[in-house]
């Protein structure tokens, strides 16, 4: 990927800021997030819950599914392929998607290495934990940051935990002296040129959403005034009693998202939202989060 | 700046350089003094549902009515557009027809440098990313460029329109020609606008910092 792919690569993802990206496993979903105002579609043969109740290996879809996806809908379509899985990328650049997810919530194909974004025209979003994690994936070629969160519980609190944890670490190293920032850069994994551009920029230098457990039009606006630019909503949408009401107000809450009054009228008889999981009662090995490194 | 969804903080650094003051709107209260609106890229079937909820849609129908000038980016020109294919038109307030997604997947967005004699006098970087494509123009509109059998850029009396994104380029010359159309005075001039050396695809982060 050359310099310039690569900035529009990150334009795209600009284009999306203040929207919703939702999961969407047929056609039919697909046509109905559009119509309740997505900015993009992720196409996915099961929502997180299932794949967390069903269990098994979760890989890259059916390409003739996420084809099918493609064609019912105007607004771009990402995909999920597995961490480090270059060739699920591959396939997925060929079929001309519009952006690759590297995803923890499928199982991952290689336990040291992610894939090598730069050798990619398509774009990659990949999920973090904390600023260390954002900026060895941006160091990779990935063109838009998502903090992980935890798919497929319904609980926002480690979308909260990440999202902190990334500006805390921000806040860090945009008030240390600079000879401070090698130290600081080498404790928690930065890469060093990345460390000090986010110090001068004093944000992430992509378009970072939030993922992982987002439910309700007040999570969704939530993590905007956290500080998000936008937020991917897995099994909320489609897990709900009312998908198209709810997937409507949780567009209309992230865009309004520092006015009460609007997430208040966005949040009134939705019916009921998909059932939520407290992380502790996880099994500890079947934490999504801690996939990737 | 339109402040619904989109890349918004991108246009409102390309007029805070040309010395005009931005505005966000987002709440029918927010449509007093303006001279111009400009409508960002984004997503066009996002942006058209936010406008119709909240009852923006009318509010830029009214605006216009009174002289509100407007212009389209991208998404921006969908939804001004007279006809869409496909689907039905948002506001409908320039004579075009436009195909959406024309080029393909984001794997054909690309950019371009052309010159724009009305706009500027030397080549101006241009961006498309999964653009539109102006298809026909009515007899009102004039076309600003044209590239192979498609319009990219056009206007009327009153609307802008153009399919790439100027905001994402370090060209403030399509900013200053949208101003001067509202009658304002931008502070930069023809020559000085067409690359503004300060400008960094990163430039835009200055506005969205947490």
């Amino acid at each position: 990927m050359d310099r310039e792919r690569y900035e529009l690569n990150v334009q795209l993802a600009q284009m999306l800021k203040g929207g919703v990206i939702m999961d969407v496993v047929n056609a039919e979903h697909a046509k109905i997030a559009e119509e309740a105002g997505a900015v993009a579609v992720m196409a996915l043969e099961r929502v997180p819950s299932d794949i967390r109740k069903e269990g098994g290996v979760a890989r890259m879809s059916d390409p003739a599914l996420i084809a099918e996806i493609k064609e019912t809908v105007s607004i771009p379509v990402m995909a999920k392929a597995r961490i480090g899985h270059f060739v699920e990328a591959q396939i997925l650049e060929t079929l001309k998607i519009d952006y690759i997810d590297e995803s923890e919530v499928l199982t991952p194909a290689d336990e040291e290495c992610h894939i090598d974004k730069t050798k990619f025209a398509i774009p990659f979003v990949c999920g973090a934990r904390n600023l260390g994690e954002a900026l060895r994936r941006i160091a990779e070629g990935a063109a838009m940051i998502r903090t992980k969160g935890e798919a497929g519980t319904g609980n926002v609190v480690e979308a909260v935990r990440h999202i902190r944890t990334v500006n805390r670490e921000i806040r860090q190293l945009v008030n240390m002296p600079v000879e401070e920032v090698t130290g600081f850069a080498k404790a928690n994994g930065f890469p060093y040129e990345l460390a000090l551009q986010v110090r001068e920029l004093g944000r992430l230098p992509v378009v970072n959403f939030a993922a992982g457990g987002i439910a309700t039009p007040a999570d969704a606006a939530l993590m905007m005034q956290l500080g998000c630019d936008g937020v991917f909503v897995g099994s909320g949408i489609f897990k709900a009693e009312n998908p198209a009401r709810r997937a409507e107000a949780i567009v209309k809450a992230t865009a309004y998202y520092n006015d009460p009054a609007k997430v208040l009228e966005a949040s009134i008889g939705l019916g009921s939202a998909m059932p939520g999981i407290e992380i502790s009662d996880i099994p500890e090995n079947q934490i999504l989060a801690t996939r990737g490194w | 700046m339109l402040d619904l969804q989109g890349d918004v903080v991108e246009h409102v650094d390309h007029l805070e350089r040309l010395g005009i003051t931005a505005v966000r709107v987002k709440e029918p209260s927010d449509f007093v003094h303006l001279a111009g609106l400009i409508i960002p890229g984004g997503e066009s079937t996002c942006l058209s549902r936010l406008l119709n909820i909240f009852g923006i849609r009318e509010i830029i129908l009214r605006e216009f009515q009174r002289g509100l000038k407007l212009w389209g980016t991208c998404a921006g020109t969908i939804l001004l557009a007279g006809k869409v294919m496909d689907e039905s038109p948002c506001l409908s307030l320039i004579d075009i027809e436009v195909q959406k997604n024309a080029f393909g997947s984001q794997l054909d967005s690309f950019t371009a440098e052309v010159t724009v004699p009305r706009v500027a006098p030397k080549p101006i970087p241009l961006t498309f990313i999964r653009a539109p494509k102006i298809t026909r123009v009515g007899r009102a509109v004039d076309v600003l460029l044209r590239q192979d059998d498609y319009i990219v850029a056009a206007e009327s009396h009153n609307v802008l329109v153009t399919v790439f994104h100027p905001e994402l380029t370090p060209s403030l010359a399509f900013h200053r020609y949208f101003a001067l159309k509202c009658g304002l005075k931008p502070s930069a001039d023809e020559e000085s606008s067409v690359i503004d050396p300060t400008w960094n695809s990163r430039s835009w982060t200055r506005y969205a910092r947490f």
